[in-house]
């Protein structure tokens, strides 16, 4: 390792990096602009100078910009000296000249990096007496509020948003000191991941406009540690609340997982907290009036279970705690996975395969390392976005290789990226439609998920023979496959994407055997499942009978009550059946926190805690088991449902839930009962952990109107509350250093209050967390006995006349429940439609916009067409998950109905 | 003894409070008010720059907007029986909305009626500091100014000229 003097001070440092990467890895205060960790230097901004001194005896030294400077050993700088800091000094007072006198109505004042690099450097007076210079605004979406008047010309939203993230209509306009950084024209932003220039930006020229309508300043926020809940991803979040409601989420940097973006679903879908749909009291619907206190429901609850036979129904977006709370309340045979048939069973095989594969699962830092990545019936950006914008970066691996052998260093960013141009590494695609990752796909084909199947079993079968054969595959699907199993076996880490969304079993067995083989070749090889929902792993996990056997408990008169967490079963099976089985039930009781078609229909309705107001555990696609957080004490009668759980259990004298008092417990019986959830215990601190004999608080020290926020309930201030649940308080008082990563509540720093401090929580610059990132992995290759090849291909796919096939299409926006609820995902959410590609709409007589009739599981569905030129022929697909069409099992087939004349619907003319 | 008859002689110190009310420097540290710009106003942004600064906690508010971007405070609540009158929002204040006055006169009986809203500190006047208008010199475009008619500010850019 290289030795760097600074300020004649030696440090080891680590070869190939940057001196400002170095020296902020070692901690030191160098501002900076331009430069962003994920998006190397282009040294634009001059803001990082330091001094660099040719040997000992050199006292006069040169300006570099530190950001350009890769680290050599023996090398000795100065970050403090005079003609440094006053040229850092300069360097701010320019860029602060058109800068407006704006903070106190800026939303990003309080975690601004600009403010934070000016007082770093001490520009603290204005000398500039000028105009300044004012540009327009646009309007950017509903996600984004645009203030172009405080642009410092630092670049790195255009760097974000084209470079990085792929997105096409943002792009910096006009000239010299006018540059404009917006679009062409005013729009919404069309990048899934627009929210992080929120973020990227040092300045508030970008800002969360959801942020904005409850606006509250980073210091006020009780802050706490929590996890996505609208993918099955689980990107690390800090959600923030003030005043019981909850008010932003930003990125909690996880090195393995999210690292420093998020998408927009995940930053923007947490207005459903908020919602006027949340469950706020406890319902019993043969009261009047319906809401009760907490006591009054649980005695409810208690009386009617008594002499019940009960049988539970679990949820993918429940923690792994609700759901084993339920399954230990109801017992193991009455618990049933709150998922559709299709998910189940997929889902359980993605489980099989990732325990059995010899293949790891991919962290998504491990995706940006992958050099061949083949995706296989699933359209990233719409399942699971991070996802997309991983595998984005990892087309970049092997083109770099040209930028290494050129002896650029990889973050000398503008002139690598001049090098590579367009190139991209080998990124095979076979989705069902058209999806934003075919841009930089080496290959792209759109067919329908058997045909991808036997895509897949035909680049297993090149690769090793013990694959199955694919039988009469077209000359074009060979040189296809041979072209992706020649990039596959040649590249040092392939890794094969695929998931549940394309609602095949064949696509899942396909890819268990490419890994395999390809496994076989090179123990390097990575595989990547995606899953419908937060949790739908964990609940595989804890296993569940299906939904079906659910309904026939109660139809068959096995039982007589049932207790659904948080679920909507309307969502994951036909209305009809649901329907009939809600109405057969004696008693049904819906803990969740948002009312819909299901709690419409429950005799009890209990409101759990939304994942703000819960402590839980989720387990994602890759099996890693991460802990989330209470932000705030919740309000009136709202509690976890693991809580209401235990409660009812312990009413109902269940053994096991005797001795449960908070979520450690549930955990520890867990555990007990579960060996394969042990690591568990790893996952976090336990609620009793302190350290210095203190809690960590949820709170910064610049907390304001603790004395004044409730004073007008009561001038009296209350006890502040407790939570039994977790080491974290809910006041302001507590440990004030640096805090496990797991419990980290929120990133700041001495002088450093944006999002940037997060520099100073990893080892090193972009690695990892510091005491490691968050989480544990609880799937390992082969845990679970070998992996036997699949022997069949499928048939291929042969269109039906009268009839096509549905599958289904994901949408970022729309498909996911909780997310909708939010105004500005519900905005950006598509109209109900039905997919058709041009040839079969022209066979059916039908133009865009036109209705399609079809029934589909013995339900007609009536819904305007689009046209999809890539859509296979004989095929239709059916937007998943929109809160405006109704649940149907696909895929599955739909028959037309013949469309009636239009003259059969005039009115009769008797001339 | 000669000095205590001198004193006796000296003009009183004492003042009969509360027929004779005790003369105050504007300066005086007392009663917090919400001030009005020139153009009646709301001086207040809802910045939260007083909230942050005040040692006791005893402000709190939210800060909200209007149709036409204006920010002001929903609601503004300060609590003066935990107020120690030190000023420090008034220096935080980046409008010279919140100013301390010259009034003491805030006893209550009941502790509860110590809790002032925004529509008990909100006057109708300009304080201390008249003349200022925050919104004139910030960027921001608001209802009646739009970008580049704040003071000292050139018209916006035209993106689409290449001219010097």
């Amino acid at each position: 390792m290289p030795t760097i003097y600074i300020d004649n001070v030696p440090y080891e440092v680590k070869a190939g990096k940057n001196l400002l990467e170095a020296c902020l890895s070692l901690g030191k205060d160098l501002p900076y602009f331009c430069w962003h960790p994920a998006m190397g230097s282009v040294g634009a901004c001059r803001q990082c100078a330091v001094k660099v001194f040719k040997d000992e005896t050199d006292t006069k030294g040169r300006l570099i910009m530190s950001c350009m400077e890769p680290v050599r050993d023996q090398m000795r700088l100065s970050i403090e000296e005079p003609e440094a800091k006053e040229f850092r000094k300069h360097v701010i007072e320019w860029l602060m000249t058109n800068h407006p006198h704006d903070c106190a109505v800026c939303d990003e004042g309080g975690s601004c990096h600009l403010q934070d690099m000016t007082v770093m450097t001490g520009h603290a007076y204005r000398r500039f007496q000028f105009k300044k210079r004012t540009y327009q605004n646009q309007y950017l979406g509903p996600f984004l509020n645009h203030e172009m008047n405080r642009c410092i010309q630092c670049y790195r939203c255009v760097r974000y948003y084209k470079d990085y993230a792929g997105g096409k209509d943002l792009d910096v306009f006009g000239a010299h000191n006018h540059v404009y950084f917006g679009r062409a024209e005013d729009g919404v932003l069309e990048s899934e991941f627009s929210g992080n220039l929120a973020e990227v930006c040092p300045t508030g020229v970008f800002t969360d406009k959801t942020l904005k309508q409850h606006y509250t300043r980073k210091w006020d926020l009780t802050m706490a540690p929590s996890i996505c809940h609208h993918c099955s991803l689980g990107c690390n979040i800090t959600a923030g609340e003030r005043y019981g409601s909850l008010r932003q989420i930003v990125n909690r940097y996880n090195g393995e997982v999210n690292g420093y973006f998020l998408c927009d679903r995940g930053r923007f879908g947490y207005e459903f907290v908020n919602s006027p749909a949340r469950v706020k009291k406890a319902l019993v619907r043969s009261k009047l009036p319906e809401a009760v206190s907490r006591q009054e429901a649980l005695q409810e609850v208690t009386a009617q279970l008594k002499n019940a036979r009960l049988i539970g129904i679990g949820s993918p977006r429940a923690s792994l705690e609700s759901n084993f709370a339920l399954k230990a309340l109801v017992g193991e045979d009455n618990f049933h996975s709150g998922v559709s048939d299709t998910d189940y069973d997929l889902v359980n095989m993605s489980l099989k395969i990732l325990q059995s594969s010899p293949a790891r699962t991919f962290s998504m830092r491990e995706v940006e390392k992958a050099d061949a990545v083949f995706i296989l019936g699933e359209d990233l950006i719409n399942t699971a976005p991070r996802l997309g914008l991983a595998v984005r970066q990892s087309v970049r691996l092997q083109p770099m290789e040209t930028v290494m052998q050129a002896s650029i260093p990889y973050w000398q960013d503008a002139a690598a990226r001049e090098l590579v141009q367009d190139q991209h590494g080998p990124l095979f695609m076979a989705t069902l439609t058209a999806t934003k990752l075919d841009e930089i796909a080496t290959a792209a084909v759109h067919a329908s998920p058997d045909t991808i199947s036997r895509l897949g079993f035909a680049v297993a079968n090149l690769i090793s023979a013990e694959s199955p054969e694919v039988p009469h595959l077209p000359e074009e699907e060979q040189a296809l496959a041979e072209q992706i199993a020649q990039a596959l076996v040649h590249a040092k880490r392939p890794l094969i994407i695929s998931g549940c969304s394309s609602g095949s079993e064949a696509v899942l067995e396909a890819t268990a055997n490419l890994t395999a083989a390809l496994h076989a070749q090179n123990p390097e090889t990575g595989i990547v499942l995606t899953v419908p929902e937060c949790n739908s792993m964990g609940l595989a996990m804890l296993g569940g009978h299906r939904l079906d056997s659910a309904f026939a408990a109660i139809h068959n008169n096995y039982a007589d009550a049932v207790i659904i967490l948080e679920n909507n079963l309307h969502r994951c099976a036909d209305k009809a059946e649901v329907d009939r089985f809600l109405g057969k039930a004696k008693q049904v009781i819906v803990l969740d926190h948002l009312h819909h078609a299901t709690s419409e229909k429950a005799h009890i309705v209990l409101p759990a805690g939304a994942f703000s107001e819960a402590d839980g555990t989720l387990v994602n696609n890759e099996g890693r088991a991460q802990r989330f957080y209470q932000v705030y004490p919740t309000a009136e009668d709202i509690q976890e449902s693991w809580r209401w759980l235990s409660q009812i259990g312990q009413a109902l004298h269940v053994p096991l839930m005797n001795q449960w008092e908070n979520l450690d417990d549930v955990t520890h019986a867990l555990i007990e009962i579960e060996p394969r959830f042990r690591s568990l215990e790893a996952i976090a601190p336990p609620a009793g952990f302190r350290i210095a004999g203190q809690k960590v608080p949820r709170e910064t020290h610049r907390f304001s109107g603790r004395t004044a926020m409730f004073a007008h309930h009561s001038v009296s201030e209350p006890k502040p509350p407790e939570d039994p649940d977790a080491p974290l308080s809910y006041t302001m008082e507590g440990y004030r250093g640096q805090p496990p990563s797991p419990i980290t509540p929120f990133f700041w720093a001495p002088g450093w209050n944006s999002m940037q401090s997060v520099n100073k929580y990893q080892d090193e610059v972009g690695g990892h967390l510091r005491y490691g990132d968050p989480g544990v992995r609880l799937i390992e290759p082969g845990q679970n006995g070998t992996h036997r090849y699949y022997h069949e291909a499928p048939e291929d796919f042969q269109p039906l006349k009268d009839h096509l096939l549905v599958l289904p299409l994901p949408h970022i926006f729309g498909s996911e429940e909780l997310s909708c609820f939010s105004p500005g995902i519900a905005e950006r959410a598509p109209k109900p439609y039905v997919a058709l590609s041009p040839q079969d709409a022209q066979m059916y007589g039908l133009e865009a916009g036109e209705i399609l009739s079809f029934t589909l599981n013995h339900q007609t569905f009536r819904l305007p067409v689009k046209l999809f030129p890539e859509l296979p022929l004989g095929t239709a697909g059916l937007p998943r998950g929109l809160p405006d069409v109704p649940f149907a099992e696909v895929p599955a087939w739909a028959i037309i109905l013949k469309q009636e004349p239009a003259w059969k619907n005039q009115p009769h003319t008797i001339s | 003894m000669g000095l205590t008859f001198l004193h006796a002689f000296h003009k009183r110190d004492t003042i009969q409070y509360p027929e004779e009310k005790a003369k105050l420097s504007t300066r005086w540290r007392g009663r917090i008010v919400l001030t009005r710009d020139p153009d009646k106003g709301e001086r207040c942004v809802g910045c939260y720059l007083c909230a942050a600064a005040c040692p006791v906690d005893c402000i709190s508010l939210q800060s909200t907007e209007d149709e036409n971007g204006r920010r002001y405070p929903d609601f503004f609540r300060i609590n003066f029986s935990r107020c120690i009158f030190c000023g420090f929002c008034e220096e935080a204040c980046p409008t010279y909305a919140i100013q301390l006055i010259p009034d003491f006169e805030m006893a209550e009986y009941n502790r509860q009626n110590l809790v002032y809203e925004k529509e008990d500190l909100l006057i109708d006047g300009q304080g201390k500091y008249p003349g200022y208008n925050y919104y004139k010199v910030a960027g921001m475009a608001i209802g009646g100014k739009d970008k580049g008619e704040g003071i000292n500010e050139n018209p916006p850019v035209n993106v689409k000229s290449l001219l010097p």
